[in-house]
């Protein structure tokens, strides 16, 4: 019941392989073609990971745009309509080509590894799905640049974004982008469930397989059951908006609310596609920096799945405002409510870790601190949302746009560059610099907060969300101009961290096969791994 | 060390300008926010976040303390510490029992904000609705239409996005939509409802406290989301009656000649194609009715205040200062430019 | 022969930024000189309407009736006017009724955006009345190009789809193109 052990015997076979003949079957063909067909999980993870973070840029990107233009009020730095495109691709990129991406391409890259095997299951599969992902990210940016970006919201409400009023082809691209990534999600969640299930290293049992590649797997089966939900709106959208049918059409019997109900039934679970993932990054995080197992394995194991149960019941709270019957909405807040539970207990079995550890304070753990710090205050403004009362107030204000980007960035960003930091020497052989590592967590620290934190104080104080300016005589200038500084803070921060991770990759100092002393297999092989992945197939004994 | 201090400086001093610029939020009379409450529901609101921010508050700093104490207190190590493998085999009693006492404490903790919850939403539906105002509010791109209905045909009228209600006396409204959904909310004195088009809801409030409150579309509708406010005045029933005799009467007759032909411009061109007066045979119901403009202390959905100056720039071009919303820019010669500002601010 | 891919790349793209640009745009500012002139003097007197009809000639790129035909928004706001303004009153959805039907390929006045545009302004014979003064100039170039797009003659990926109401035709974006024959009165 344990993150896998690894016998003696195993790490002795743990070399750098230059043996060509040993290899070649593994490494696959060179070349261009080579690059492009390539079948090895490791170098489509890493593609994968570049491309998620380059989306991260551009929606950063768009994020600062977003923010000087609403520093000041009344400013005419940006007009309503290139504002609306704006901030629709901002989320747009944000929860589809980033978010939920970058979470499965850790887990290509890494699932294989952890359970000890040498490949991934369906790689071919695989590899069309980032092809699609990427041709799907290309291709809403490109519309972007061309004045055909999304202009109604990253949710795309009808009737705004429907055939009468969603004007042009903006939401037909919007809607095709989700087919291609949800396409590409259901591709990768099939194969890392498959991974996990038939692929294990022997004697690895589901008693011993790692937290990350549980939280993994929970991951995956949701996004089996939630993308087919709004797939099916997306095209329906698509078939109203170019052929005429009539679903979201309240004259001729269809119903606008049923995009809201379809929508989020998916996105719903969407943003624990994001957050489960975090989740897995910390418990593996927490283990190797506190130098023992997370406590409460099986409780850590239950939480994420009921997480993942419970995630399909909270749909309707983001619909609190609009006409569903006050008695449905009520279990509906329970639901919203009792989701904490799980999440609390996975918090206080990871202090409890810390508690009964040897802390060895390092970069990764700092991020993971910073994800104590940003996801508990995000969770309880989420357990204030779900009060029907009070999120009549603060619904579609920039109170939920504080709560939302705390606990994805919390419990999602924060982790994942905590991760990096502490991946980075498997992937690419090399470690990163540790000082430089800390001052850039916490810049992001600081200025994550000093954004973010004022628009609770916003939300509460009027400030509906996408808007494109607000009246000077409101007093909110002060407040939006705070949150931009810190944007700038954070635009900063990343930027320190990508110079890190480059510097690291080019002039790093060599790492070796443990440099943190990691638990888990892929601890156990060279760094970075051969196209092989083991030299000897590691066989799990222990607790 | 030095960049450590440079941090502390830096995270400090951003800090400070927040916590400044918490404190002009407010210092303005601007009326839109939902911590003052002028109504019964704003308030069960209002109660209901002090509840949960204590508690969550509590959670919060429990949370980090135990945290804090656990890093502090926990002994070093380094990537060379062996790690303690036999974790698995122990029994780890005390840190059982601690995390199953924070759970428990959470589940009460839950069970407690939601009785709130329930608590609150049991007060707002149990508002006494006797003696009510009956207001059918449209939802249109980018304004609001208010129809005050009455049982007798005759009382009913029509104004749009500046809205009287008589303190003290409960208000319901209808909400519907003319094309996408748009959010009634008017914070100080209420949550918000959505207008959804082909859906019907119904929506009540009182407002306890006099004054002007502005309230805001806070679903995403468009080019001009951002520009559709209106204003909800609260006054004595008395001045209510008064305010609401006068929008029931037709436009006056003017009497200058200036306004004569402003009129004469008014039905001519293409105004009345959109917008109606009543007392004139401008009856389209597009646009909003303009029968008592002049009454009113906002232009264009709270985008201006209602001055001569603003109302002409507004006609001449509204691209201006609502880029996207349906009405179209009108050149006009500046004679009649200003004769029809002069009979509009007649239009009391 | 990088050089020949990368240009061809780079007229590719400076095509498409071309063609995506008239449909998609959205242009709220009216520049002053495009500004419409209303003559309210016409309250008083039978005078006829004089309009600049330089906006007329679709030849002309710059013209009005060339850019609001192919651009999205244009036509959107043209169905928007054309019900608001109760073209449906005589004219159904196209279909006709006291006047005559505008989906057809039968043009009595003749199909031309300047030709719509003079219906609209100065009105025609056994009952079309004149609505040049009723309607700005912008507006009326956008009626102009719907009108258009009922019969198919609007390009398909920037003619509007279904209203969210009660479908009364075909959508404009799926109509099939009807060639206009002209016939005489």
């Amino acid at each position: 019941m344990s993150d896998a052990t690894i016998p003696v015997g195993a790490l002795d076979g743990a070399r750098r392989s230059d043996d060509a003949a040993e290899d070649s079957g593994w490494a696959g063909p060179g070349g261009l073609v080579g690059w492009l067909g390539t079948i090895d999980h490791k170098r489509i993870g890493r593609r994968f990971i570049v491309t998620a973070f380059l989306f991260f840029a551009a929606g950063g990107f768009l994020a600062a745009l977003m923010r000087l233009q609403l520093a000041v009020p009344d400013s005419g730095f940006i007009g309503p309509d290139r504002y609306n495109q704006i901030f629709s691709t901002h989320g747009t990129i944000m929860m589809f080509l980033f978010a939920v991406p970058i979470g499965q391409a850790m887990a290509v890259y890494l699932v294989p590894l952890m359970v000890g095997a040498r490949a991934i299951a369906f790689p071919r599969m695989v590899a069309y799905a980032y092809w699609v992902y990427l041709f799907g990210g290309v291709m809403l940016l490109v519309a972007l640049v061309l004045n055909i970006g999304p202009d109604a919201g990253w949710f795309s409400y009808v009737p705004l974004a429907g055939p009468q009023f969603g004007i042009g082809k903006r939401s037909d691209f919007w809607a095709q982008l989700i087919t291609f990534t949800e396409v590409s999600g259901l591709m990768v969640a099939v194969s890392i469930i498959a991974t996990t299930l038939k692929m294990r290293a022997p004697g690895m049992s589901l008693d011993r397989v790692p937290l990350f590649v549980w939280a993994m797997v929970v991951t995956s089966t949701m996004i089996l059951f939630a993308m087919p939900a709004v797939m099916l709106a997306s095209t329906m959208l698509i078939t109203d908006r170019l052929v005429g049918t009539h679903v979201f059409n309240a004259a001729e019997g269809g119903d606008p609310l049923l995009w809201q109900h379809l929508f989020w039934f998916f996105a719903h679970p969407e943003v624990y596609f994001i957050f489960i993932p975090g989740l897995a990054i910390v418990s593996s995080i927490v283990a190797t920096f506190a130098r023992r197992p997370v406590f409460g394995y099986p409780a850590v194991v239950l939480s994420l799945i009921a997480t993942g149960f419970l995630a399909f019941g909270l749909w309707v709270h983001h619909m609190f405002a609009t006409n569903v019957p006050e008695l449905g909405k009520s279990f509906f807040t329970a639901a919203s409510m009792a989701i904490a539970i799980p999440t609390a207990i996975q918090l206080f079995c990871w202090i409890a870790t810390l508690w009964h550890g040897r802390i060895n304070l390092k970069t990764p753990l700092y991020y993971v601190l910073g994800f104590f710090f940003v996801l508990t205050l995000g969770g309880l403004t989420g357990i204030m949302l779900a009060a029907v009362p009070l999120d009549l107030q603060v619904h579609d204000t920039y109170f939920v746009v504080a709560h939302l980007h705390y606990v994805l960035i919390g419990g999602a960003v924060f982790p994942l560059l905590g991760g990096v930091v502490y991946w980075f020497p498997k992937i690419i052989g090399r470690t990163m610099d540790e000082r430089l590592g800390r001052l850039s967590f916490w810049l992001f620290f600081i200025g994550f907060n000093v954004t973010f934190f004022p628009m609770h104080i916003l939300g509460l104080a009027g400030m509906p969300r996408r808007v494109y300016t607000y009246a000077g005589e409101s007093g909110w200038g002060p407040l939006n101009m705070m949150s931009s500084i810190g944007a700038l803070v954070i635009a900063a921060s990343l930027l320190l961290y990508v110079f890190n991770v480059v510097r690291g990759a080019l002039q790093g100092p060599s790492a070796g096969v443990d440099p943190w002393g990691g638990g888990t297999l892929e601890w156990s092989t060279a760094s970075p791994p051969p196209a092989h992945n083991f030299d000897a197939m590691p066989v799990v004994g222990g607790a | 060390m030095t960049h450590r201090r440079s941090i502390r400086t830096l995270g400090a001093g951003l800090w400070s300008c927040v916590i400044y610029g918490a404190t002009q939020v407010r210092a303005a009379p601007f009326n839109q926010d939902a911590i003052a409450a002028a109504g019964p529901q704003a308030a069960h609101i209002a109660h209901l976040w002090n509840v949960m921010l204590a508690v969550c508050l509590a959670v919060f700093i429990g949370v980090m303390v135990a945290l804090a104490i656990a890093i502090i207190r926990a002994p070093q190590g380094n990537s060379a510490t062996p790690p303690d493998s036999d974790a698995l085999a122990r029994e780890e009693r005390p840190a059982s029992r601690a995390v199953v006492l924070a759970v428990l404490a959470s589940t009460a903790g839950l069970a407690l904000v939601f009785l709130a919850s329930v608590h609150a939403e049991r007060a707002l539906a149990g508002m006494d609705r006797t003696g009510a105002l009956h207001i059918t509010l449209t939802g249109h791109q980018y304004w609001w239409e208010a129809q005050y209905d009455d049982p007798a045909p005759a009382q009913v009228f029509i104004t749009a996005n500046e809205l009287h209600v008589p303190v003290g006396r409960p208000v319901i409204f209808t909400l519907l939509s003319d094309d996408v959904i748009h959010s009634f909310w008017v914070p100080n004195v209420h949550g918000k409802k959505d207008l959804i088009p082909g859906h019907s809801a119904t929506f009540d409030l009182r407002v306890d406290q006099p004054g002007t409150y502005r309230g805001q579309c806070a679903e995403f509708c468009g080019y001009q989301h951002a520009h559709m406010a209106l204003l909800v005045v609260a006054e004595a029933p008395d001045e209510f009656d008064r305010w609401a005799q006068r929008q029931r009467q037709p436009a006056a007759e003017p009497a200058a000649p200036d306004t004569k032909r402003g009129r004469d411009v008014f039905l001519a061109s293409t105004c009345a194609m959109c917008h109606a007066v009543s007392g004139t045979t401008a009856s389209a119901r597009k646009a909003p009715d303009l029968t008592h403009l002049a009454s009113r202390s906002t232009l264009a959905a709270g985008t201006l205040p209602n001055k001569p100056e603003n109302l002409a720039r507004w006609i001449e071009d509204p691209q201006r200062y609502k880029p996207g919303v349906n009405m179209p820019p009108h050149a006009l010669p500046p004679q009649d430019a200003q004769a029809l500002v002069a009979w509009l601010g007649t239009l009391q | 022969m990088n050089c020949v891919r990368h240009r061809a790349a780079l007229a590719l793209t400076l095509l498409l930024l071309v063609v995506a640009c008239e449909r998609e745009q959205r242009i709220f500012e009216t520049s002053p000189d495009e500004r419409p002139t209303v003559q309210a003097s016409l309250a008083t007197e039978l005078q006829p309407v004089t309009r600049n009809s330089i906006g007329g000639n679709p030849a002309n790129p710059r013209s009005h009736a060339y850019r609001e035909e192919n651009n999205a928004q244009s036509l959107a706001d043209g169905k928007r006017i054309y019900v608001w303004f109760n073209c449906n009153g005589c004219h159904a959805h196209g279909g006709g009724g006291m006047g005559p039907a505008l989906m057809d390929e039968q043009w009595i006045y003749g199909s031309k955006p300047e030709d719509i545009y003079r219906t609209i302004v100065e009105g025609r014979p056994n009952g079309m009345p004149a609505f040049g003064a009723r309607i700005s100039e912008a507006e009326i170039w956008k009626l102009v190009a719907y009108v258009r797009s009922m019969s198919g003659l609007a390009p398909s990926d920037a003619a509007p789809s279904r209203d969210d109401d009660l479908a009364a035709r075909v959508p404009e974006n799926r109509t099939k193109p009807s060639p206009p024959r002209e016939q005489k009165p």
